[in-house]
């Protein structure tokens, strides 16, 4: 997994609640049975019309958004299905981080497990960076995970709050199967206590 | 200490807790279906690593699958593909495949208990949002990520952050008419969409105890729509009478010792929870949702909701007006459908089709309306067709078809058109869930079914059943 620390990027505002996973990816595309691949199809339905031709109202669509990689979104983002083929299209279409006043839980773990760094801040903080990416051409944001502080050029200076093992996997790219499985004693002896139930042996 | 339910289950799964990292909490069952596991088998063949324990997983097919009859060529290629590679995958690493031409085959949240897989006190976890299903017998459920499925698959372990806990009271009596549907939409309505997040959520209260196993699961199913990390009801009498008898469920001295085991389960007196909830029962009604969450519900006899005069608020309600083709003011008794699903892990069950043809019987499909039943398993299908309701449904009007996720996420052929408005039992009416442009409003099976005769959304509690 490639490890985040410090990354400095263009800021695109999607600044709406409740966010779900099936607007992030929709689910014609989740028949694929590769990893890659999946940023042509992000927010498909709303980058797009129905024929396919780009709809220019779409934030992501606007010239000035172009090559954003840290993303500002509204509560709740990313609810509904558990569907890790949308943090796949996320960090495809080339975002590191997400900022907005709360996730929800699938999503954020699935983030965690792709390199991708969920940021939360208050309501207040999230509405203003929105503001200033949607008036400020060009604007970026520093996220700063070492230190779990966000920075801009206009005087943000914040800190968010992350779980230590969280911070500590993002930084270090960690593979958790690995980390699991140096627990692998542990395991079989919880297994030898627990065996497998009769009816399942067939 | 007293303890809760959730707490009880946690306890007894913990592997290791290693200081400053997360438990790791051992997985008793894990459900594998073919759109979130490619990619965790792909990883695995990566690392050159097993599937750990292969008797704990089981898979099936559900949610690409064609609903025509079983046989007919699968035309989407692929689909087609993600279906062979599940084949290959569970060939390889040996697991368990209820596959399409199984008699055993159907929605992963309907045949885990069927089968007698699902079972209390377990911990159960999915590669699929709605394994809180599970939760209604008493096991800790829930809905994991592809990285999560490969990290189970290799070491039949998860770790996590223990979540924190909420439980739901739900005092008094449902009404007549007044499903375990309603009583989800209703607790949603409620605590909003993402009012349990970080929660496993415990149901309890008279009314809770007086719900079937399959009203338990729609409860349980509908957790993940108030951000639940899992939903759990305490095992009782009427979720032992379930279990009992099903083909992976302990037998003979087996079934009383670890009967005994489950009754230990429920919460203890005095068990503290961080977050307490209460519902009377009495005061619900059928709801129908009427915007682009599960949250956004009213009760039948209510209106599409006025306009919020604050500006997010008010934006965000537009939208979904606009998206839903709606009016504010409009009576929900005066919103005509031209589709309707009977079917998903929410509501595809043999309960929730007797209900259903309860209220078709005798009855016409409105002309122009098309609707759809999609039993949630064969074993179902099979068992709805011993008691005939395939003909109460096809004399109606209603298509009866093979099983599967279906119309819930329109995976499958089965969507609908742009603009098409849908009465549906299902879980999610997310933009475009059941097809781009498509608008579904969630209901219960006899308020889907009484919409499909009447052609716009009718208060089941004045039907005059035949």
């Amino acid at each position: 997994m490639q490890p985040f620390r410090k990354h400095t990027g263009k800021v695109a505002p999607l600044y709406r609640a409740n966010v779900d996973t099936d607007q992030i990816i929709p689910k014609q595309f989740l028949k694929r049975i590769e990893r890659t691949g999946f940023g042509e199809f992000l927010f498909n339905d709303w980058r797009r019309t129905a024929d396919g031709t780009p709809d220019p109202k779409f934030v992501l669509n606007q010239p000035r958004y172009a090559g954003a990689s840290i993303l500002i979104a509204g509560k709740n983002f990313g609810c509904g299905s558990s569907r890790e083929h949308a943090v796949w299209a996320l960090a495809d279409f080339g975002f590191r981080a997400v900022i907005a006043p709360s996730f929800a839980d699938i999503f954020a773990n699935n983030c965690v497990k792709n390199g991708v760094l969920t940021v939360v801040l208050g309501e207040e903080q999230v509405s203003e960076i929105a503001r200033k990416a949607s008036e400020i051409s060009g604007y970026e944001i520093a996220v700063d995970l070492e230190n779990c502080a966000v920075r801009d050029q206009q005087g943000l200076n914040t800190h968010f709050q992350i779980d230590e093992f969280t911070r500590h996997c993002l930084l270090e790219g960690l593979d958790d199967i690995g980390l699991t499985l140096q627990h692998a004693a542990d395991i079989t002896a919880y297994e030898a206590k627990h065996p497998i139930p009769s009816a399942w042996k067939s | 200490m007293p303890r809760t339910l959730f707490e009880k289950v946690w306890d007894a799964h913990v592997v290791a807790d290693p200081p400053a990292q997360l438990a790791l909490l051992y997985v008793d069952l894990h459900l594998v279906h073919e759109v979130t596991s490619p990619q965790a088998f792909d990883g695995l063949r990566a690392a050159g690593r097993q599937v750990r324990a292969p008797k704990r997983t089981i898979a099936t097919v559900d949610h690409n699958i064609p609903t025509e009859p079983r046989g007919t060529p699968i035309f989407d290629p692929i689909a087609k593909r993600q279906i062979e590679a599940l084949q290959k995958n569970c060939r390889e690493f040996g697991v368990r495949l209820f596959d399409m031409d199984s008699a055993e085959q159907g929605i992963v949240h309907v045949i885990g208990p069927e089968l007698g897989f699902t079972q209390p006190g377990m911990t159960i976890v999915c590669g699929d949002s709605h394994t809180s299903t599970h939760g209604a017998f008493g096991a800790l459920a829930f809905g994991i990520g592809t990285s999560e499925v490969e990290h189970v698959l290799a070491t039949q372990c998860l770790p996590q952050r223990k979540p924190k806990t909420m439980i739901i009271q739900v005092s008094g009596k449902l009404g007549e008419g007044v499903s375990a549907k309603d009583l989800a939409l209703g607790i949603i309505g409620k605590i909003g969409t993402d009012g349990a997040t970080g929660h496993v959520i415990e149901y309890a209260g008279e009314a809770v105890r007086e719900l079937s196993m399959e009203g338990r699961m729609t409860l349980c199913n509908m957790s993940i729509e108030a951000g639940a990390r899992a939903g759990m009801v305490a095992p009782d009498e009427t979720t032992f009478a379930y279990v009992k008898g099903k083909s992976f469920a302990p037998k003979d001295q087996d079934w009383d010792d670890t009967v005994a085991q489950w009754r230990k389960l429920a919460s203890d007196p005095g068990a503290e929870y961080d977050t307490v909830v209460e519902i009377d029962a009495s005061e619900l009604a059928p709801f129908v949702t009427w915007g682009t969450n599960p949250g956004m519900v009213v009760p039948i006899t209510s209106r599409v909701p006025e306009l919020p005069v604050n500006g997010a608020d008010r934006t965000t309600a537009q939208r979904m007006l606009e998206y839903m083709g709606l009016e504010p003011g409009t009576p929900i008794e005066q919103i005509h459908v031209e589709r309707v699903f009977i079917g998903s892990c929410t509501n595809s069950r043999l309960e929730d089709l007797r209900a259903a043809a309860r209220v078709a019987k005798g009855y016409k499909v409105a002309s122009g309306v098309r609707a759809m039943v999609v039993p949630g398993s064969q074993q179902v299908k099979h068992a709805a067709e011993q008691e005939g309701l395939h003909r109460i449904f096809q004399e109606a009007g209603f298509e009866w078809r093979e099983s599967g996720c279906s119309m819930c996420l329109g995976m499958n052929p089965d969507i609908l058109r742009p603009a098409e408005r849908c009465a549906s039992t299902s879980n999610r009416n997310f933009e475009g869930r059941q097809g781009r442009g498509g608008r579904t409003h969630l209901v219960s099976p006899m308020m889907a079914a009484a919409a499909a005769i009447t052609g716009h959304f009718t208060d089941i509690r004045n039907w005059r059943f035949q």
